[in-house]
């Protein structure tokens, strides 16, 4: 493990270098994190290491889980008991998590779910990907219910984006993603390790939570409805009210010279980054290209990508992503009334990739002919 | 002149139970209501109630409860009793929720040596789906997915829970019991609160196994169906004290 560890607290504030897979661990802590549940799995296992040594050091719960499964019920218990909680993993081990994330969402429970995706399908390989985007951004489980999703792409904001990812999830009540990825996750940049504040002045009571029902009614957490007059019908409208207004509060992206762009590379995560790498090098030699980056994908920002096409309607789009093809979807749903069909393209890999600069920079020169 | 008096503990709400007549669970219900009454122990206690015929245990108990999905309450109770230390956390499961698709987490919890203490009523069939086959089925029982009867080949032979878990170092208490009848639900409610004063003493990880009757899922009247624990399953499930080690 690299020094910055125990040196921790005498660096707050200042520049530190650390995995991603480390920084969301210590964001995690500092964000008083009160227990963690995981099960090793590449390329996210650095994340368990960092919390076994810390969390023990400082007394609070850490379990190494029998499984995924365990694991994720273990953040269900620890959540509704009232701890802030966080679970990490990869791909096939979140599609494990999968039906005990439906259970939280149900039982409007907050966690933070990390996921450092790697290749897929099965198996599939331990190398970056982003073939789990519709898992993540459609809920993933079974039933009707959605996970906010922010996406970093730098060390720094694997480190901020844990920190609000336990107030989003505390605040709106319902598990937050980290959308990671193999390159994202172990890759080591300096970051301010700054103290954490939380993002919202008025925290809401967790008067919901079981620790034993002394001057009070009992409480219970459930997710079963037996009919549909016992509330399975106004959980799920009460749900969707809440996710409305999520998607009108908590959309972010970035954008990076799209003002009089001819094309505009959309790409988050590790992706984006190395489109920016490409399109500094377009830009220098002459060629007007943008990138835009959400740093959510659920909520989607989608009206700033309607916004964008008012303010520059000659601009064509090229989507890239570490997958056949999943963002694209949204993007294309949202741009369908506004942008010509065949201005929207694609370049993807499915094996495990990721894009260089130089054949990002193919790519757009194809576009732009 | 005599009458009857009905005695309600405080644990349990005042409401009619969706169960079957003559089910075990109701039985379990009453008696998990007056041990905690005896213990005082309704406002300090968390319930987490499986998936299966009992998971509506949440309106049946007055104290805190989460409903879990199936077979995972040893996972969700040991992350509960980690968060609360302090407080008592029941465990509650069915045959095909600890000794079928939450084999692992039962193991596990019982192998970190978890200060829980687990109820496991053991109905030889999954009763909440229509009486299909458990892993406690019994060599020979007909239920809707072994319409010939359980044979050992193919299917295997039934679990016996206590036996297993005795070979983890960490269980301090396991016992089998039984409530068909006066006699054993008596030996069974001692039990429970044997396991309960465990975690209270912070003696470790407890597990009581009590075959209970489902009538309805045997295809059986509830008086056959006592019959049944004390002819067919007592031989293949013995009763009795597999583990008690007080420390
Ligand atoms: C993941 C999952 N698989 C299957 C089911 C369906 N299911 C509900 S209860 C049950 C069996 C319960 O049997 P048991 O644990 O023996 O409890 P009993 O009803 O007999 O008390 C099953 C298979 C489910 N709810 N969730
Ligand atoms: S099906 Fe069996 S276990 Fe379920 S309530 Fe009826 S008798 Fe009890």
């Amino acid at each position: 493990m690299p020094e910055t560890i125990d040196k921790k607290s005498s660096s707050v504030g200042k520049k530190v270098l650390l995995k991603g897979n480390e920084a969301v661990a210590e964001a995690a802590i500092k964000a008083g994190c009160d227990a963690y549940f995981a099960y090793p799995i590449t390329p996210q296992t650095e994340t368990a290491e960092y919390f076994s040594k810390r969390m023990v050091d400082l007394n609070r719960i850490f379990i190494q889980a029998e499984s995924e499964v365990a694991a994720i019920n273990m953040v269900f218990g620890a959540s509704a008991a009232g701890a802030r909680v966080m679970t990490s993993s990869s791909s096939p081990g979140i599609s494990l998590k999968q039906e005990g994330i439906s259970y939280i969402a149900g039982a409007e429970l907050p966690c933070v779910l990390i996921n450092v995706v790697r290749g897929g399908p099965g198996l599939g390989n331990i190398l970056p990907s982003q073939a789990d985007y519709f898992q993540t951004t459609r809920g993933g489980g079974h039933g009707d219910y959605r996970c906010i999703t922010l996406v970093p792409n730098s060390i720094q904001e694997c480190y901020d984006m844990t920190m609000a990812a336990f107030d989003l999830a505390d605040y709106y009540r319902m598990p937050v993603f980290i959308l990671s990825d193999g390159i994202i996750g172990q890759m080591v940049e300096p970051f301010v390790m700054h103290e954490y504040s939380p993002m919202f002045a008025n925290m809401p009571k967790k008067d919901w939570a079981l620790t034993g029902c002394k001057g009070r009614e009992p409480n219970v957490v459930r997710t079963l409805y037996m009919s549909p007059a016992d509330g399975l019908e106004q959980l799920n409208r009460r749900l969707f009210a809440k996710y409305e207004k999520i998607e009108a509060e908590y959309r972010d992206c970035q954008q990076i010279s799209c003002d009089g762009a001819d094309l505009i590379i959309i790409a988050y995560g590790a992706t984006s980054r190395i489109a920016k790498a490409a399109i500094k090098k377009l830009n220098k030699n002459g060629k007007k290209v943008g990138l835009f980056r959400p740093k959510t994908v659920w909520p989607w920002p989608g009206p700033e990508l309607v916004e964008l096409v008012k303010n520059n309607k000659k601009a064509k789009f090229l989507v890239i992503e570490m997958s056949m093809g999943q963002m694209i979807e949204d993007v294309k749903l949202s741009l369908m009334d506004v942008v010509k069909k065949d201005w929207i393209y694609f370049y993807g890999m499915g094996g495990g990739w990721c894009p260089t600069p130089e054949t990002i920079c193919e790519k757009v020169n194809e576009v732009l002919g | 002149m005599s009458s009857i008096i009905k005695t309600q503990p405080e644990s349990i709400a005042d409401k009619s139970t969706h169960y079957c007549p003559g089910c075990g669970h109701g039985v379990m219900l009453r008696l998990i209501g007056e041990v905690v009454d005896e213990l005082g122990i309704r406002e300090d206690m968390i319930l987490t109630a499986p998936v299966g015929c009992s998971v509506i245990l949440y309106d049946y108990m007055n104290c805190d409860v989460i409903e879990c999905a199936h077979g995972r309450a040893p996972a969700v109770g040991t992350a509960i009793k980690r968060v609360h230390p302090d407080k008592f956390v029941l465990v509650y499961q069915g045959d095909g929720d600890l000794a079928a698709i939450g084999t692992a987490e039962i193991i596990h919890a019982a192998n970190r040596g978890e200060n829980l203490s687990v109820i496991f009523v053991n109905n030889a069939v999954y009763g909440m789906t229509g009486g299909q086959m458990a892993p406690t089925t019994l060599i020979g029982q007909k239920t809707t997915t072994s319409p010939y009867g359980r044979t050992a080949k193919g299917m295997g032979k039934p679990i016996r829970v206590c036996e297993m878990m005795a070979t983890l170092e960490e269980t301090k208490y396991l016992e089998r019991t039984s409530i068909h009848s006066i006699r054993n639900i008596n030996k069974t409610k001692a039990a429970i609160k044997k396991a309960f004063l465990n975690q209270i003493n912070g003696i470790g990880f407890s597990l009581v196994e009590v075959l209970s009757m489902c009538p309805v899922g045997w295809r059986l009247s509830p008086q056959e169906a006592q019959g049944y624990i004390e002819s067919q399953m007592i031989d293949y499930f013995p009763l009795g004290v597999y583990k008690d080690l007080e420390y």
